[in-house]
């Protein structure tokens, strides 16, 4: 560890500089993710000339032991009253640097972090000047939001030991059965009729070859077998209220119109029933009747009643009802009605699954058209059939497997790789082969993927088995109107020779798609989703399974395309992180709530009104706030005529401290400051960090808890004071944590740019965009367009200036209605 | 020529309203020499639809193939030039309100959509252009380039059904489509794998579609000058194809595509001794056939390969000759 | 005997001019021959589009000497099926236009036979003047 000097004068005790508050900055090399940019020597050294820093440092990584306890040390030893650490996101390591506050005595929330890595080394590293000005800036913004933090007292709540986990998969029902087991109460939610999941039409499963149906059928039964496991199959998620510690769920849970009680799955109801329709655990290549078991080994065991197709529902009356009259058991009733239950939960994983990819939107190899293109889903079956001697089509002579389709393919939108499909497709074609050598097995890929533990090896036993893998993209397929056989049109890109050539049966190597039913869950809990649709972890590498909604966590294929060893240890990842949390009995609130100056305010009720929470109530002669039902949103502050109102650790002061901090070094009228929302803006803003993508510098990012907190006198002030623009990014409305505060926001930006308009500013000045985390070239094109458009207007002159300053000093109020 | 044009369109302003939509037509060079057969078949249709084509003053060649490097300029310029004849068109009343600018030809439609998408994504492109014609007046943008097929898609099938005078039952038709109508995806009316766009219409005149697996394949375009002998070969494939599919006869919409499909037929049968000749037609002929217009609207006379077997056949031209 | 290319400085240079002149990030082709499945002068050709854009690739010279790009016929079907998105009709054209820009024409209209040329229609006169020629 390098000894630094210290960059400012001697230290000076409390009495000495008559009651301002000790800062000390901490700016971070990032083991060269900063310092290759950013002259962080330079940024320290101009920290440590603010009159109240009393010690400047910069070291390579501030995270690490050794940086930790740089901190530790120094608040001890000069008595530091608030921290500036100057490195990466506080998304990502604000936590560390609050613990570490902590444990040296001071309160987690006199710390403020400048995100000079996201926010300005990743983002203009070709142009380090600028980069080192705009570090120097941050820097300064987030001393000036520091020597104004008050210690903000710690507010807990409750947390229990229920668990609810959607979707009874091989994830969902690891997570349970690890729940359980761990002593933890569990609903377990299924959709369909039975648990199982894909992972219960699969023939084997690679590497190993294990059967597929015998391993997790076991798993299967130990759900129900589990005491603290509530199985609820047939059962859709409607909603879901609330936060970590008090989810309420609703769930529906449709009729079976057959008694699990009663049911022995005897089959003579079956026998009797008129209706066949394709049967969906077959991929349609057989059928089943409106009266069904799921499947063989389904868990429970037991019929249920297709509604969509049954002659008796669909009818009415005393039409058909063959089944209930064949029962000995006495089973079935045609009186069952849908059952709404609410029950409330400590925590929530999501393990929704997949879908494959519809191949028939790949036109171009005739699935749904040609007689003999099916899909790997569905060779699955065919040779679970096969096996049993009992094959539902004969699959002789020339097969080919066609990879990626549906996955790496830009013209049908799925940029990504499944994962699986060059595994599977090793798997099915040496199956094949193995079983009847006469066969003629062909894999056509782009590249083969078998990067697992045994999958290199379990490759080569397909290409030893005689099964030929040829690299090359099919283009289209033919289909010959007689003989019904597939020619298949490829070049072999090792040999540039092309192929057309017949095929006896063409086996799609379908990739992964989002499940649909998904996206109303991932609605329900406002999760984000990652650029491929599926849903997005909180953080790639160090939180794989957590969300970013506190107390939800993704298990298996939700989150994306992988092999059941992984949706296992996922899925056992997501009951631990759980666990983990439950375990703890309860949880930290953000402690940013609003209040009111007691000295301001008059009673007046306007503020009622303006809290979508409803949070507010006039007590006596003034307002009062219930701190558990205030999200910290901040849109009241803008509807009190007396200024009465402000928020905690985001006081106005501190805001436009960290304004007039941003505005100080830099050329009059060029500065945009875009204010963006922990939920959304901010982590957009490190999204395009993370990326690389290069934007003007001449932006400064702030950090509020939602759009909502940016009042019109804050963006008037602000401009008054010298900044070009003013762009307030912010979450979509169905997305944000904070609910009802997008009408606030919008009325605030509204309500800015009419008074922009009638003081002669151009009211483009002033902008409020709803983003998603994923849109990260709208987020850069964003601030290109203000801070060109600033610049083309030139800075506002000074008399408009003090125009606005007048404005923002007098009431502006803003009726969200 | 131009005279006449320009006659012919004054001779052609009417009130507005008095009959139906006016549009902005762009004929390109082909349809007035070889391809007469589209021309006339296409306008007779439009008009007993209540659409009255009304050609374009004063245009010129779009050049038939698009500028495909980034940096061109120069071939878009006489694409830019017609689209600004639309907007003449609009001021001097020849038309009323109306931006659309609809072309028979396929490679026509390909070219000047293109163009009007390129300037409109690149308005500094657009800056220079208008600059470089400084004896027109500016291209503003706004104008959209549809193809007659667009047209027809939208009109209410009972709308056509009502204009069949003379089903065509038994005939059964493989609409073909080539490549400029339908690809790249941004330009194309249609899915550029599975296209359907002429389906109902055949259906509507009584016809049966018979589905050729060929039916995007490109005929070869312009390699017919340097390379007959490979445009034959594709011919060969997709009309092979075709009748293998049981189709009489093959539709389409380009000339270039009747030229290869159609006159290239000879050098098909040459190379290829089992080869038996198709008719190839356009779709708007087949739609006057049915529709009753006579031969000055089917033209016939210029296919060929002779429809008359194929027709007769099917009982569908006795009362003609 | 196996035949070995250069990686040459000018090679890159080639690279990186088609690269500009087509607006095509041909590093990002994967080589995955779909392009050449769905050519329909593909038998014609004498390297694979694919191949086409390898040779760009690594910057091969000798491509400017092959028959591909002249026989494109500009369908973009393989632009409609590109997995990767990229659009080869604009490199098939790139690749043209760096000889046609030095005056050498493709096609000579007076080698064209007199029949030949009274049976064209001036549809595809046109476009093969245009595409072939400078």
């Amino acid at each position: 560890m390098r000894s630094h000097p210290l960059f400012a004068p001697e230290p000076r005790n409390a009495i000495e500089i008559g009651g301002e508050v000790r800062v000390g900055v901490y700016v971070c090399h990032c083991g060269g993710n900063i310092s290759e940019v950013v002259d962080v020597e330079k940024v320290a050294r101009a920290a440590g000339e603010e009159h109240d820093v009393v010690v400047a440092r910069d070291y390579t990584h501030m995270c690490s032991d050794l940086g930790q306890r740089l901190i530790a040390d120094d608040i001890k030893e000069h008595d530091l009253e608030a921290i500036v650490v100057a490195a990466c996101s506080p998304q990502f390591q604000g936590g560390t640097f609050m613990r570490v506050l902590e444990t040296s005595g001071l309160n987690p929330h006199v710390l403020e972090m400048a995100n000079i890595r996201e926010h300005c080394s990743w983002v203009h590293g070709d142009d380090p000047e600028a980069a080192t000005a705009k570090a120097e800036s941050l820097t300064k913004m987030a001393i000036g939001k520091a020597r104004l933090d008050e210690p903000l007292e710690k507010r807990t709540m409750p947390i229990g030991k229920r668990a609810l986990v959607i979707g009874g998969g091989i994830a969902g029902i690891q997570s349970a059965l690890d729940l359980g087991d761990a002593g933890f109460h569990v609903h377990l939610v299924e959709k369909t009729a039975s648990i199982g999941g894909k992972m219960a039409q699969l023939s084997r499963t690679f590497p190993t070859e294990d059967c597929s149906a015998c391993i997790l059928s076991p798993k299967m039964a130990d759900v129900p077998a589990n005491p603290n496991i509530d199985l609820m199959t047939y059962t859709e998620v409607e909603k879901i209220d609330g936060y970590l510690g008090a989810f309420e769920v609703t769930v529906v849970k449709r009729p079976r119109y057959v008694d699990p009680q009663k049911c022995s799955a005897c089959g003579l109801c079956e026998d009797t029933c008129p209706v066949s329709v394709p049967d969906e655990y077959e991929v349609g290549l057989t059928s089943r009747k409106a009266i069904y078991v799921p499947f063989g080994f389904a868990v429970p065991n037991t019929n249920v009643i297709d509604e969509s197709v049954c002659l008796r529902l669909t009818r009415g009356g005393d039409v058909c009802g063959l089944c209930m009259k064949a029962c000995p058991q006495d089973a079935i009733s045609f009186d069952d009605k849908p059952e709404r239950e609410t029950f409330t939960v400590d925590v929530i994983v999501v393990a929704t699954g997949y879908e494959t990819f519809d191949a028939a939107e790949k036109a171009v190899y005739g699935y749904g058209r040609f007689e003999n293109v099916v899909t790997a889903l569905q060779m699955e079956r065919m040779i679970v059939h096969a096996a049993e001697g009992a094959p539902i089509r004969p699959i002789k002579g020339r097969v080919a497997f066609i990879q990626c389709v549906g996955s790496r393919d830009e013209q049908v939108g799925n940029e990504y790789c499944s994962r699986v499909c060059c595994m599977y497709a090793s798997k099915l074609s040496q199956l094949l082969k193995r079983s009847d050598p006469s066969r003629d097995v062909y894999v056509f890929y782009t590249d083969l993927r078998a990067f697992g533990k045994g999958f290199e090896e379990y490759y080569k036993r397909a290409q030893e088995a005689g099964v030929k893998f040829v690299r090359g993209r099919p283009a289209e397929f033919t289909e010959d109107p007689v003989t019904k056989k597939v020619t298949i049109k490829v070049e072999d890109t090792l040999s540039r020779k092309l192929i057309e050539s017949e095929f006896d049966l063409v086996v799609l190597s379908v990739g992964m798609v989002p499940n649909p039913g998904t996206a109303k869950i991932a609605e329900m809990l406002k999760l984000t989703e990652s650029p491929d649709g599926f849903l997005q972890e909180a953080h790639p590498k160090f939180r794989p399974v957590d969300t970013l909604t506190e107390g939800v966590f993704l298990a298996g294929t939700v989150q994306g395309p992988k092999d059941i060893p992984d949706t296992v240890a996922q899925a056992s990842a997501a009951a631990a992180r759980a666990i983990r949390l439950m375990n703890q009995g309860e949880y930290a609130l953000s402690p940013v709530v609003a209040f009111v100056r007691e000295d301001a305010c008059d009673g007046c009720g306007a503020c009622v009104d303006a809290c979508p929470a409803e949070a507010i109530r006039i007590e006596g002669k003034l307002a009062s706030i219930s701190e558990s039902a205030c999200t910290g949103c901040g849109a009241c502050l803008a509807s009190c005529p007396k200024d009465a109102l402000d928020l905690k650790g985001y006081t106005n002061d501190q805001l436009e401290a960290e304004v007039e901090a941003a505005l100080e070094d830099a050329e009059p009228g060029t500065v945009v400051l875009v204010f963006a929302d922990d939920m959304t803006g901010y982590r957009l803003a490190d999204n395009v960090g993370t990326s690389r993508l290069p934007y003007a510098s001449d932006s400064r990012i702030i950090g509020v808890p939602s759009g909502s907190r940016v009042t019109p006198k804050l963006a008037l002030r602000a401009l008054a004071l010298g900044a070009g623009g003013v762009l307030v990014a912010d979450s979509e409305e169905k997305s944000t944590p904070y609910v009802g505060s997008t009408r606030a926001m919008r009325a605030h930006a509204a309500e800015t740019k009419r008074i922009l308009e009638e003081e002669g500013v151009d009211p483009e000045r002033v902008r409020s965009v709803e983003f998603v985390t994923v849109m990260l070239a709208k987020f850069a094109g964003q601030i290109d367009e203000m801070c060109a458009l600033v610049r083309s207007l030139g800075p506002i002159p000074q008399e408009k200036r003090d125009a606005l300053k007048e404005r923002a000093d007098g009431a502006v109020l803003v009726d969200q209605k | 020529m131009t005279q006449d044009k320009a006659s012919r369109a004054r001779g052609d302003r009417r009130e507005a309203g008095s009959g139906g939509t006016r549009l902005p037509y762009y004929p390109g060079c082909t349809l007035k020499t070889t391809a007469r057969n589209l021309e006339d078949s296409a306008l007779a249709v439009a008009r007993a639809l209540g659409i009255e084509l009304v050609e374009l003053p004063r245009w010129n060649c779009c050049g038939v193939v698009a500028s495909l490097t980034d940096d061109d300029l120069m071939r878009h310029l006489a694409p830019l030039r017609n689209l600004i004849r639309v907007q003449e068109a609009n001021a001097a009343g020849i038309v009323e309100d109306e931006m659309r600018l609809v072309t028979l030809c396929s490679m026509c439609f390909n070219t000047l959509k293109r163009t009007n998408a390129r300037v409109a994504e690149r308005p500094e492109d657009l800056e220079k252009l208008n600059d470089l014609m400084y004896k027109e007046e500016d291209y503003e943008g706004g104008v959209e380039v549809v193809h007659f097929l667009e047209i027809l898609r939208e009109i209410d099938p009972e709308t056509i059904r009502r204009n069949v005078k003379r089903p065509l039952e038994g005939l059964k038709v493989a609409p073909y489509y080539g490549c400029t109508l339908l690809r790249p995806k941004e330009i194309g009316i249609d899915d550029p794998e599975r296209p359907t766009a002429q389906d109902d219409i055949i259906r509507e005149l009584g016809a049966e579609v018979v589905d050729n697996p060929r039916k995007t394949v490109c005929c070869g375009s312009y390699q017919t000058v340097a390379n007959k002998d490979a445009v034959a070969d594709l011919a060969y494939d997709i009309l092979t194809h075709a009748r293998a599919a049981g189709a009489d006869v093959l539709t389409t919409f380009c000339p270039l595509c009747a030229f290869n499909l159609d006159n290239r037929q000879r050098e098909v049968a040459a190379r290829h001794p089992d080869f038996e000749h198709m008719p190839v037609l356009y779709l708007t002929q087949l739609m006057a056939l049915a529709f009753g217009l006579g031969e000055e609207a089917c033209r016939f006379d210029l296919n060929f390969v002779d429809p008359a077997g194929v027709l007769e056949a099917s009982q569908l031209v006795k009362e003609e000759s | 005997m196996a035949e070995k290319i250069a990686i040459t400085s000018e090679g890159v240079a080639l690279l990186d001019r088609i690269t500009k002149l087509s607006g095509e990030k041909i590093t990002m082709c994967d080589q995955c021959g779909t392009c050449t499945a769905s050519c329909p002068m593909v038998a014609e050709m004498d390297v694979t589009p694919s191949q086409l854009m390898r040779m760009v690739q690594l910057g091969q010279n000798d491509v400017l000497d092959t028959k591909t790009m002249w026989l494109c016929a500009s369908c973009f079907a393989c632009t409609v099926r590109c997995p990767r998105g990229l659009d080869l009709s604009k490199v098939a054209e790139a690749l043209r236009q760096i000889t046609l820009r030095k005056a050498i024409d493709r096609i000579d209209v007076r080698e064209i036979p007199e029949d030949d040329l009274d049976e064209l229609p001036q549809i595809a006169l046109v476009a093969a003047l245009r595409k072939l020629t400078g």
